[in-house]
């Protein structure tokens, strides 16, 4: 990209954004007002639910956590039977030392879970709790262990029918086993309207949960630390999502991989860190961790403390799970597709550690971290990455300060491999070519500067529409396939066992 | 069956004196050359999504250029003086590769040229012919 393009893109950017700058104390609320109507409409339709009880109980939430158990049940509960497995293939013990410098699957999994690893680990988890009670934290573990089955399912299959182009670059992801996959089956035209609805919901999925829900919490967790409602920039949700736009344009349009590259290395040593203050909060509280498990299976079978009793917490904990891991939604897939193995098995094993490390490791931590400092009472009628920040904040008044550095680099490293899930799926529908490539990532920079200014309501019902939008197509197609990647799998298993693959280390 | 030496080359200056240093030993025990061009690369680093789909196709171009702009010309100039030269470019972690391919070929020596890092991060953290002297158990001939 010249940067003469790059520069004529940001003012392109800038124009569009400042355009109803006329009314400037109320741009925020006009983008809002313009947006959330189509938000609601749009999350209606997705979260169609049916009452049960005193909750709500949404039909897609169901599908989630059915296709979780089914896969679970259909491939004898796969996730529990491959861990040490999957350790193994990461560590890179049956890797051919001829195939160093190719993708390994330690990266392929890194990369994938840095993009997974976000704001749902963080803010998500606490909207659970505040909805759902401490007992959301039980189904959101149970629902994390159910998704290694379904992720296991999509990537498998997104290695199998993955497009390997000439040059030698790869493209790969549900697109491409819907229609691939089911060509071969004679479902050809199921497959293909299957694979162009996945690709429609996951370009807004991007501009959703990848990008408005990712900036939103940012910004609010900036707002926070500087000050409250008395910062600076508390009315100012454009001008941060400007700021956003800038950089995420710097990496995205103007190719300056470096930036991505040190967020994506920072990633992991923030998740270590958070993860390691979230220990040392525990231990802290050490004599209230009885209690906390406590609240936590007290909460999951009688509903105390949730809106809506037992359903309303399971619900609360399916669907952060979900939102959280994206186990089902197929989009880790693309990621994980670029690895370099003749076995399309091992990438479906290794990607079982995914909503491992995700959901039952890291949004474990945050709820345990809400529950155990007594955060719900203390920081009543606060949600979101404010409540996490709140328990935190209890045991190190100088967190709040580093969480916002965390919230950043996680919120950016998200957006940044969610605008290359929404452009796959650009490219499949529409074909590939620069311009057509600007377009979409012009939009995207919109969508950051439209997802800071508007409140949380709107945007996270919005962003969850179509993340789980994309499932409906995704595991549609995943149970026509299941007996593609029983083979597969089946058939990898059983030379590991022979010994015909062999440990190289 | 002749000797093999191995020589680490990467075309710097530095690497071209070893290869010749290396060239005058290998006549008079009538060895052979084995030249190697280690790309640094670890299995356990961070690619971004980008990366990730571009990888095998930058592979194959790394390779060639390696191959073609760097290796083959040195071989071709020992050649053409009168040596057996063979040469190989790999992916890995410098010191260990060059040890392993010193392992499989069942060679005498090693040939490499010295680091011209002396700052603080190879005090901190080695280079390469310190860490292959170390982990090395066949000679390793250090040129400066």
């Amino acid at each position: 990209m010249k940067p003469i393009t790059l520069f004529q893109a940001l003012l392109t950017l800038l124009t569009l954004v400042l355009l109803p700058l006329s009314a400037q104390a109320s741009i925020d609320e006009t983008i809002n007002n313009a947006v959330a109507p189509i938000a609601n409409a749009v999350s209606s339709v997705i979260f169609f639910s049916v009452p049960l009880g005193e909750a709500q109980l949404p039909l897609i939430v169901l599908w989630l956590i059915i296709a979780a158990t089914i896969f679970t049940i259909y491939f004898g509960f796969i996730q529990f039977r491959v861990p040490a497995l999957a350790i193994r293939l990461v560590r890179g013990v049956y890797d051919d030392p001829k195939h160093a410098g190719e993708v390994s699957h330690f990266q392929a999994l890194a990369t994938a879970v840095s993009g997974t690893v976000g704001l749902g680990n963080i803010a998500g988890v606490a909207v659970a709790i505040a909805i759902g009670g401490p007992g959301a934290t039980f189904w959101m573990i149970l629902a994390g262990l159910l998704g290694m089955a379904s992720k296991f399912t999509e990537c498998t299959l997104g290695v199998k029918y993955r497009n390997e182009y000439p040059d030698g670059s790869i493209s790969g992801g549900p697109m491409y086993y819907l229609s691939k996959g089911l060509a071969l089956q004679n479902k050809a035209a199921l497959g293909k309207f299957l694979a162009v609805f996945f690709a429609i919901c996951c370009i807004f999925g991007a501009f959703g949960g990848g990008n408005m829900f990712q900036a939103n919490q940012a910004f609010q967790q900036v707002v926070v630390v500087t000050g409250g409602q008395a910062s600076f920039l508390a009315d100012k949700g454009w001008l941060f999502g400007l700021v956003l736009a800038v950089l995420t344009g710097a990496v995205i349009i103007g190719g300056i991989q470096s930036i991505a590259r040190v967020t994506e290395k920072l990633v992991p040593f923030m998740a270590i860190w958070y993860l390691g203050t979230g220990l040392i909060i525990i231990l802290m509280n050490i004599d209230k961790l009885g209690w906390a498990f406590g609240e936590i299976l007290n909460g999951a079978f009688t509903g105390a403390g949730a809106t809506g009793g037992i359903i309303g917490a399971l619900i609360q904990g399916f669907k952060r799970a979900a939102f959280s891991n994206e186990a089902g939604v197929g989009s880790a897939s693309i990621a994980h597709s670029a690895v370099r193995t003749s076995e399309p098995a091992t990438e479906g094993i290794v990607s079982t550690l995914e909503p491992f490390i995700d959901t039952v490791v890291i949004c474990t931590m945050t709820a345990l971290v809400i529950i155990i400092t007594g955060s719900l009472s203390s920081g009543a009628g606060l949600t979101g990455v404010e409540l996490t920040s709140h328990a935190f904040g209890t045991a190190f008044s100088w967190f709040p300060y580093l969480l916002s550095v965390a919230v950043l680099l996680f919120a950016f490293s998200t957006m940044i491999s969610w605008s290359y899930y929404g452009l796959k799926a650009w490219t499949y529908l529409l074909g590939e070519g620069k311009t057509k490539e600007l377009i979409f990532k012009l939009i995207f920079l919109v969508f950051v500067v439209l997802g800071s200014s508007m409140s949380l309501g709107p945007v996270i019902d919005f962003s969850d529409a179509m993340i789980f939008a994309m499932s409906i197509a995704n595991i549609i197609g995943l149970y026509l396939l299941m007996p593609v990647v029983k083979q597969e799998v089946n058939q990898y298993l059983a030379k590991i066992k022979t010994g015909q693959i062999k440990r190289m280390k | 069956m002749p000797d093999i030496y191995i020589v680490a080359y990467d075309g710097s200056d530095a690497s071209r004196r070893t290869a010749q240093f290396a060239a005058e030993r290998a006549k008079l025990a009538h060895a052979h050359l084995h030249l190697v061009y280690v790309l640094e690369w670890s299995p356990y680093s961070f690619l971004t999504q980008e990366e990730l789909a571009e990888r095998h196709q930058r592979r194959t171009q790394e390779l060639e250029r390696a191959t073609q702009f760097v290796l083959t010309p040195m071989a071709q100039e020992l050649t053409a003086a009168g040596y057996t030269v063979s040469a190989e470019v790999r992916y890995g972690n410098v010191a260990k590769t060059i040890h392993e391919i010193a392992g499989e070929k069942n060679a005498k020596i090693i040939y490499i040229a010295k680091s011209n890092d002396s700052g603080l991060a190879s005090r901190l953290l080695g280079n390469v012919p310190g860490t292959l002297i170390q982990i090395a158990n066949i000679p390793v001939a250090v040129v400066p």
